[in-house]
């Protein structure tokens, strides 16, 4: 299933600041997206995508926001844009993110998503779309399936 | 021909570097809070690390819920405590204050430097003409390994204030002015360099309050000029050179500029307060890493003095830091703030973040000297949140709707 919001979702609405002092990261999964979305946590699947538009995750540093949305189950985070934390904080916890400026992807679309080519195909519009490059240590760090694993392989940054 | 940007981070690259250029810049300082602390401690475990780099660069503050307001919170203090002896890292514990206050009050960051914080508001000590940013945990843990971070080196937007500084304008409504041009993402990827004789007048409190809210912007980086900056040790400035490139250049005349607010449920819905006089609140809130230093307490005890907060509205204080409680008890200003009928809470992020401590009831209106007010923000999301500066918070409790006078 893909879940579609729209733009500026900010990181107080993915997990709130009340529930992420806890080391405990399943709980996370039980709160994400609560006040926006009430049926979220009760639809999402493993697997499923999450779509956004502008500015997806800005606000807060806390790293708890893409934990939360990976957790639940969410296998690609798509936006036209995203906020620079969230983007970093997305790969450094391997979950995938594809900026994807001007995608008309509604609620109800079926889509797969290709991650090797960065590509998104629309089914419902029979369309698809292409990812903005990313750096190459981002893209690194994503096939280590983050941060930790990276610089638990290398000692330090490859670039 | 570089930015201030460029130059801090060429410095600590080892290279000249310029905007767009990915870089592996040497960190001189960095930070993390019990909101992201104990995940990064976690992270560099996981990345296999055994001893930080440097610990003597390392500083952890307990502000974000605190004192611990249950056991689950009392346990992950608890965690932060015990690896930070265990890696002899300095830790400020419940009620020494805000961690972006404590970084400058103490000294922890300095001109030219490069500072990574685990908080999106580290942005602040570009009020030192230094290269702060915030990061999340895992960036940080990184760094507590390795002592480096890769950056993009940011694109800069010049923003320059002209004109006269019409009497009680203040840099809350000086950056409130500027998040309406730029709006929530408008400065996203980059830096917002601040120029014009309006700033290079400003104190470094003042400087800290805008230099905080560039992230409310999308910006990595909010950074001063060294023009006026007057500190007590010796240090080099560093200026942007004539004919830097920048992305994007806006300037400001504030010479008829109001006071400024923003309007739930985002810090980039500003207007002039003109079009919120009147709502009535229930909450005012004097705090935060944007106003909860001195100079903004001696902005509310002038306007409180000798007078009574509106029945029906409760006004909560949480000082930047303990010193600055200190300070306004030793001058005096807190007497007047409780005679008023505020009450004080002890230093730290306070309501801001939500946690614990003052949480807004559903229905509630707050006016808050915090820096965001996204649905939820405090607490309940059926709250509605308005940011403003320290003296129309103070005006706004007086009366008990949103007032200028
Ligand atoms: S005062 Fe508020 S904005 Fe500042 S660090 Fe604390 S929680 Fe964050």
């Amino acid at each position: 299933m893909t879940f579609v919001y729209g733009d500026n979702i900010d990181t107080d609405r993915i997990i709130a600041g009340k529930y992420t002092k806890t080391l405990d990261m399943n709980s996370l999964a039980e709160h994400v997206l609560e006040d926006l979305d009430p049926n979220f946590k009760t639809q999402v699947k493993q697997g499923d995508f999450l779509v956004g538009g502008e500015n997806f995750g800005c606000g807060s540093s806390r790293e708890q926001a893409p934990i939360a949305l990976k957790l639940a189950g969410i296998s690609v985070v798509i936006a036209s844009s995203f906020a620079r934390i969230f983007f970093r904080n997305s790969i450094n916890i391997g979950l995938p993110v594809l900026e994807i400026k001007n995608h008309d992807i509604q609620s109800g679309d079926k889509i797969e998503v290709d991650l090797t080519y960065g590509e998104v195909r629309n089914l419902t519009k029979n369309k698809s779309y292409f990812s903005s490059s990313m750096p190459e240590v981002m893209i690194d760090i994503l096939n280590e399936g983050g941060l930790a694993n990276y610089l638990k392989k290398y000692g330090d940054y490859q670039l | 021909m570089q930015t201030i940007t460029e130059k801090i981070l060429s410095t600590h690259a080892g290279k000249k570097v310029y905007a767009g250029e990915l870089s592996v810049v040497r960190v001189d300082g960095i930070m993390a809070s019990d909101t992201t602390a104990p995940y990064a401690i976690k992270a560099f475990e996981a990345m296999g690390g055994v001893k930080l780099w440097d610990s003597e660069k390392c500083t952890f503050v307990i502000d974000h819920a605190s004192p611990a307001p249950n056991e689950r919170i009392a346990n992950l203090h608890k965690f932060m405590r015990d690896f930070a002896v265990e890696q002899n890292i300095r830790l400020f514990d419940v009620g020494e204050g805000i961690c972006h206050q404590l970084i400058v009050e103490r000294d922890l960051v300095r001109p030219g430097q490069i500072f990574i914080g685990a908080d999106s508001h580290t942005c602040t000590y570009g009020s030192l003409n230094a290269f702060a940013t915030g990061v999340g945990s895992s960036d940080l843990a990184a760094v507590m390994l390795t002592g480096k971070i890769w950056l993009k080196v940011p694109e800069t937007i010049k923003v320059i204030y002209t004109g006269i500084l019409p009497k009680n304008i203040v840099a809350k409504d000086l950056i409130l002015a500027l998040e309406k041009i730029l709006g929530i993402d408008g400065a996203t990827y980059q830096t917002l360099e601040f120029h014009g004789e309006i700033v290079e007048k400003l104190s470094l409190a003042s400087r800290m309050t805008m230099a905080n809210m560039a992230i409310e912007m999308g910006a990595k980086a909010g950074i001063f000029t060294p023009i006026g900056l007057e500190l007590p040790y010796a240090w080099t400035p560093t200026f942007a050179d004539e004919g830097a490139k920048y992305i994007r250049i806006i300037e400001i005349d504030v010479t008829n500029l109001q006071s400024q607010i923003a309007f739930p449920n985002s810090p980039d819905n500003v207007h002039d307060v003109q079009k919120a006089l009147g709502t009535p609140i229930q909450y005012a809130f004097i705090g935060t890493c944007t106003n909860g230093r001195l100079d903004d307490l001696h902005e509310v005890a002038d306007i409180l003095k000798n007078k009574n907060v509106a029945t029906g509205v409760r006004l909560l204080i949480a000082p930047a830091s303990k010193q600055v409680f200190i300070d306004a008890m030793n001058d005096g200003t807190a007497q007047i703030l409780m005679q008023a009928g505020a009450t004080f809470l002890p230093s730290g992020c306070g309501p801001c973040v939500g946690s614990h401590l003052g949480v807004p009831g559903d229905g509630e209106t707050v006016i808050s000297s915090g820096n965001r007010n996204f649905k939820g923000r405090m607490g309940n999301p059926n709250a509605q949140v308005y940011l403003s500066s320290p003296s129309i918070v103070a005006k706004s409790a007086l009366k008990g709707v949103i007032s200028n006078e």
